[in-house]
């Protein structure tokens, strides 16, 4: 089977995968630097069996997954699931179509109408980029002074991403979250991410520690999965006082820092799953 | 063996080193882009983008 490894910068992430690939026997591994990538709309010559998607920039993993995509080719994860999950609104719109619980989300495009929106919501309000990552300007807005000025500030940053208001309600998270990894149809680990901070990436400095799988955690998980179609994605739950509820899903995950802290094999977990997608054992 | 671009030190190539590996210069620190297994060159790795993560 020839696996095409589409990649820039290879993190330790991909080093644990690549190592993984490397011990399956007849797998043929194919490095794929996006900065070196050209494609030709019309030609579909690739002979991948399955094309792994691990760039580092959202854009250029999108934008590959679509040509490779439309070029027949299989790939973890499909395109759709990309777009989907590369922007929070149509990650909500699925969410909420699937009836998985997440917090109340509003969007606006105005700083007025976003105001309006946040006061109905209810401070303290979270604005988010609809696209961005790493938690990257990410701003809890805790009174209606501050949200004029962010607003205001937003207005002027020049590009019209940032004019697109996506708000979601603050969840007071006790100083953790819950991030669960989905591989197909099995939540096979999860960690709680804990930080002083708000904010609790893993990359902002958040703190992981292995967290049970429930089956409340793994039943909402996977339901997420489904909702924005499936593959290898990692969730990101908030426990709140209503249950468990979705706040985003990621379709590049990272997992380096949970395989110790899990136990669990994460990397040989995606392997297993993009060979059977490549055998096309996985729709 | 290679050259850290930003303070010369002298950076060993591990035996599973591969071309586009990020690795930490132990002198520095720098972030460090590895360009080249065969022979062993390093770049400073890219600054992060807007769009990088997950």
């Amino acid at each position: 089977m020839k696996v095409g490894f589409l990649h820039s910068l290879l993190r330790k992430d991909e080093k644990f995968l690549l190592e993984e690939f490397r011990r399956r026997e007849g797998v043929e591994l194919e490095m794929i630097d996006d900065r070196k990538l050209e494609f030709t709309i019309g030609e579909n010559g690739y002979d991948y069996d399955v094309v792994v998607e691990r760039s580092i920039n959202h854009s250029r993993a999108l934008h590959a997954l679509e040509l490779f995509g439309a070029a027949g080719v299989p790939c973890v994860n499909d395109p759709a699931v990309a777009r989907v999950c590369g922007d929070k609104l149509l990650t909500s719109l699925a969410l909420a179509k699937a009836g998985v619980p997440q917090p109340e989300v509003r969007v606006a495009f105005t700083e007025s109408s976003a105001i309006s929106a946040m006061e109905k919501i209810g401070y303290p309000v979270v604005l988010k980029p609809a696209v961005g990552s790493w938690g990257r300007l990410l701003s809890k807005v805790n009174d209606r002074d501050a949200a004029e000025s962010l607003l205001e500030h937003k207005a002027i940053l020049g590009t019209y991403h940032h004019s697109i208001f996506y708000m979601q309600d603050y969840v007071p998270k006790r100083g953790r979250d819950i991030r669960a990894f989905v591989v197909g149809d099995e939540c096979v680990a999860a960690i709680y991410r804990t930080s002083e901070h708000w904010i609790t990436n893993t990359a902002r400095g958040a703190v992981a520690t292995n967290c049970p799988v429930t089956p409340e955690l793994a039943e909402i998980s996977v339901n997420a999965a489904k909702a924005i179609g499936g593959g290898v994605v990692a969730i990101d739950v908030f426990e709140t006082e209503n249950g468990l509820q979705v706040n985003e899903v990621n379709y590049t995950m990272e997992f380096k820092n949970s395989i110790t802290t899990t136990g669990v094999d994460i990397p040989a977990k995606i392997v297993d799953y993009v060979i059977a997608k490549g055998a096309g054992d996985v729709g | 063996m290679a050259v850290c671009p930003v303070c010369d030190a002298e950076v060993e190539l591990g035996v599973d080193a591969e071309q586009g590996e990020l690795i930490e210069c132990p002198e520095c620190g720098t972030e460090l882009e590895v360009t080249g297994v065969d022979p062993f060159e390093l770049s400073e790795a890219p600054q992060e983008e807007e769009d990088w993560g997950e």
